[in-house]
């Protein structure tokens, strides 16, 4: 599985920097998402991969008494989730509006002040 | 002493604030702060002579061994005392010259930071602090070339003068790490034990190019002399104080002050004469092309310069002896001509010197002082030009097998300086007097007393010479290694070969001045050949490389974001490709490996799917819908792989983007493809290189051993501590408990914007500016 993982990671990472150099802004929101999701398997699988076994201490004991999955890469991705969530709604939203005001996607178009 | 060069800065500092009050009939009363300065150093005079050395320390930086140390000897204290007497003068100057000018406090300001850091050069003992001091000279030197900022030739003027001086500055930092590296100390003093230790260390050549190269920019030697007559742009106080008395000496300066320290090897004194003698040469040769005053004393200062940085070369006790006697000889006379020239123009309006003459008549102070400068300045007794140059044949005479030659450039050096100073001290004043200038009158003592008091110096210390003889040369010379005889300044030394000299370089000199009249025709024909020069290259230099690093800016800025991210990704697939291609060796441990189940497979077979799909759809809704497949997969992921708090999460904030996309998708503008196939198909390869490296990257990482030191701290303590039993959320929301905290707040802050992004609307003058924006 592990192998698998790794190659849907390249895949993921792939099509989200295809897609963050198209011309469309919108495909660039699209490509910074799914690099995030890239990024996120990533993380996780260099915490090591590990079946059924949740970072949740069972009911009768106070510490761990068989192997668990490791819970420091679950904490980093949970917060990198809701991070690129916030910034997902407001680049959405900043698309919806930069081109209600300069009535194009196009990113060529756009780069009249950066020269 | 530290108060001393603090008060300069302090002064320029309280500018800022009573300048307003100064700029009036209060000007001249800034002048008593050099004045006060040159009676502490004065003082100084007899503890010097008797051969004392005053240091005194003050902790910097203690870890990296910087300490503000001052030192005052006889080499220094020659210096201060030009700096602030003539200092003084030049204040006093300036508040008549500059009367009722609307920057005047501005202009008092930089002369001030001015005076401060060239005492800081001259008295610091720490190569630190003398490089910080000498780049504040380069900076203030700057801003008085630039004063007139509404010029455009005094800009570029400045800007040239601080290009060269402020590379040359960043020779000498690196001069002084490497030498400071190399003795082990910081201090001039203390590097003086070290002499030998330094001529025989690798690094000897480098560090002595770099200080060469430090000192050949400051003060202009050739070929860097150009940004010198350029620097006349300033005001003629200026000119005066930085560009002939002091700063242009704070090369000559270093050269000595290293003298016991790096001199007196091959590569020292043979590059100093070399450099030296074809500066005062070159510059000389020029003062013949000249016809303004500013242009003809900046050559001849220069050309002074250039015998300075030759007699140094020459490294004997009587070359020594005869620079530190011509730093102030050519002090003296240089300001006083300066000073002069700045009265002629502000009374006249011109500095052409083929126009005035007759000026004795209505300037009458003002014709003494430039007589005794110019006699001074062309050596005839008993002025202290004389004994000046006495010195410099006597240095010359005695220089072994090459004496000949080098008496005879001095000679000529000697009579076109004459012929210089002749032109800028005597031509104005004889003659007839023009019509035009009958109604000259003038001006306020405060301008033309200070070059009358430093022409008749330069007579009185000629006829007494014993007045700094014991006090200042003796020491100086001590100063720069040379503890051999006593010095002994003389006037007269009988009829010698040297006087034989003298009388020649005078009479081949007056020759010159009655039969070369300077004409404009000569300086039309001679800028001709301006292409050839050293300014035109080191001008055309800076321009190839502003259209060099103009081509690269845009090449690599160009506006477009893809470019900048391809740049980036394409360096960093270079740099991990060639990393992991080395370092690889390509074995996956297939028994270590998680089982495969049939779930899996599937999971995995529609996410590729997904992914495909949202990569080459071509419908807006087809692509957010697939991107939420390709969410909803990486949730059931993490649902097999023991981690369901993830896989919540995933799913919620999967579900929340592809609702919000979808609400707004109308909106949003239409899915075209913007790009062509070319560049889809480039693009394409980089990205699928990238994520194969990320792939290897990956398994990589998997064949590494794990150091999970810290979940297991967290695992065993998420109960015990912290009473949870779901270390995940443990772990965010107690032991880092902050770290979410500062999450929420960006969240927050992410959800005003959006709130303000939707919210906001654009009255009608705003859409104005857009679509002005837009043309633009």
């Amino acid at each position: 599985m592990e192998l698998l993982l790794a190659i849907l990671i390249g895949l993921l990472y792939a099509a989200g920097l295809y897609m963050m150099l198209r011309r469309s802004l919108v495909k660039l929101i699209i490509g910074l998402i799914l690099l995030g999701n890239g990024a996120n398997l990533l993380i996780f699988l260099l915490g090591r991969i590990t079946k059924g076994l949740p970072p949740i201490i069972p009911e009768e004991s106070s510490v761990f008494t068989s192997a668990y999955a490791d819970p420091v890469p679950q904490a980093l991705i949970l917060t990198a989730i809701v991070i690129s969530f916030g910034l997902q709604s407001f680049a959405i939203i900043l698309v919806k509006r930069a081109y209600k005001v300069v009535k194009t996607d196009d990113l060529d178009q756009m780069n009249s002040t950066d020269r | 002493m530290l108060i001393a060069i603090l008060s300069g800065f302090l002064f320029s500092f309280f500018m800022v604030f009573v300048g307003k009050y100064m700029k009036g009939k209060l000007a001249f009363l800034s002048a008593l702060i050099p004045l006060g300065l040159f009676i502490y150093f004065l003082q100084f005079a007899g503890r010097i002579s008797n051969g004392e050395i005053i240091s005194q320390t003050y902790a910097w930086v203690p870890s990296l061994g910087i300490d503000f140390g001052l030192t005052l000897d006889g080499l220094s204290l020659i210096f201060c005392l030009m700096i602030t007497g003539i200092g003084f003068l030049v204040f006093a100057y300036t508040a008549a010259y500059l009367k009722g000018h609307h920057y005047l406090d501005r202009f008092y300001g930089y002369l001030g930071i001015f005076m401060a850091a060239m005492l800081g050069v001259v008295l610091s003992d720490n190569v630190i602090s003398l490089f910080t001091f000498w780049e504040l000279t380069s900076i203030s030197s700057f801003f008085l070339i630039g004063f007139n900022n509404n010029e455009e030739a005094s800009r570029k003027s400045a800007v040239l003068a601080l290009a060269i001086t402020g590379m040359g500055g960043l020779l000498l930092f690196a001069g002084v790490v490497i030498l400071g590296n190399v003795v082990g100390t910081y201090s001039i003093s203390e590097m003086l034990s070290s002499k030998e230790f330094i001529a025989n260390s690798p690094q000897y050549t480098l560090i002595v190019a770099l200080i060469f190269g430090a000192a050949f920019t400051k003060s202009a030697q050739f070929p860097f002399h150009f940004w010198l007559p350029g620097a006349m742009k300033a005001p003629t106080p200026v000119s005066t104080y930085l560009h002939s008395a002091t700063m242009v000496k704070a090369g000559v300066y270093l050269l000595m002050r290293f003298t016991p320290i790096l001199g007196s090897t091959e590569f020292w004194n043979s590059t100093l004469i070399i450099v030296g003698s074809i500066t005062m040469l070159y510059a000389a040769i020029h003062t013949l092309f000249r016809t303004d005053l500013k242009g003809i004393l900046a050559y001849s200062t220069i050309s002074a310069l250039g015998i300075l940085v030759f007699l140094i070369g020459l490294g004997t006790e009587a070359a020594l002896l005869a620079a530190c006697v011509f730093i102030l000889v050519h002090a003296l006379y240089k300001a006083t001509l300066f000073l002069i020239t700045g009265i002629i123009d502000h009374e006249t309006g011109t500095r052409d010197v083929t126009v005035l003459s007759g000026l004795r008549k209505v300037l009458f102070p003002v014709a003494i002082a430039g007589f005794l400068a110019a006699i001074s300045n062309a050596g005839i007794p008993p002025s202290f030009g004389f004994l000046g140059k006495d010195l410099i044949y006597e240095a010359t005479l005695h220089f072994g097998n090459s004496a000949i030659l080098l008496t005879v450039l001095a000679i000529i050096t000697n009579i076109l300086l004459l012929y210089a100073g002749f032109l800028a001290g005597i031509k104005p004043f004889t003659g007839k007097l023009p019509h035009t200038f009958s109604k000259v009158h003038l001006p306020s003592f405060l301008m033309w007393t200070p070059p009358l008091i430093l022409a008749i110096l330069g007579i009185l210390i000629g006829v007494f010479p014993s007045i700094i003889q014991g006090s200042l040369i003796q020491p100086a010379v001590n100063a720069l290694g040379e503890t051999g005889s006593a010095v002994e300044l003389k006037l007269w030394h009988g009829f010698n070969t040297i006087l034989a000299l003298s009388a020649t370089t005078i009479g081949i000199g007056l020759l010159f001045y009655f039969f070369i009249k300077p004409s404009v025709k000569i300086e039309a024909a001679i800028k001709k050949l301006e292409y050839l020069s050293p300014k035109t290259m080191i001008e055309g230099f800076g321009i190839a490389f502003g259209h060099f690093s103009k081509i690269w800016t845009t090449f690599f800025q160009n506006g477009f974001l893809r470019h900048y991210v391809s740049t980036i990704i394409l360096f960093l697939v270079l740099v991990m490709g060639y990393t992991l291609i080395n370092n690889t060796n390509y074995v996956l441990n297939f028994s270590s490996l998680t089982q495969l189940t049939i779930y899996e497979v599937i999971t995995v077979i529609i996410m590729i799917g997904g992914i495909l799909y949202t990569v080459f759809s071509k419908s807006r809704l087809a692509a957010v819908a697939a991107m939420g497949v390709v969410g909803l997969t990486i949730s059931l992921i993490f649902v097999y792989y023991s981690a369901p708090d993830l896989a919540m999460t995933q799913f919620a904030i999967d579900t929340l983007t592809v609702i919000l996309f979808v609400l707004v998708l109308y909106r949003l503008p239409k899915y075209l493809k913007l790009s062509n196939y070319k560049s889809r198909i480039k693009d394409g390869i980089l990205s699928i290189t990238f994520g194969t490296l990320i792939t290897i990257l990956a398994l990589e990482v998997l064949n590494e051993p794990q150091n999970s030191e810290i979940s297991e701290f967290y695992a065993a303590n998420a109960y015990l501590l912290a009473k949870g039993k779901n270390v995940v959320n443990v772990i965010l929301v107690d032991f880092r408990g902050i770290d979410t905290f500062m999450e929420i707040t960006v969240l927050t802050i992410a959800a005003i914007g959006v709130f303000g992004l939707l919210k906001l609307r654009l009255t009608t003058k705003d859409r104005a500016i857009v679509k002005d924006k837009n043309k633009i």
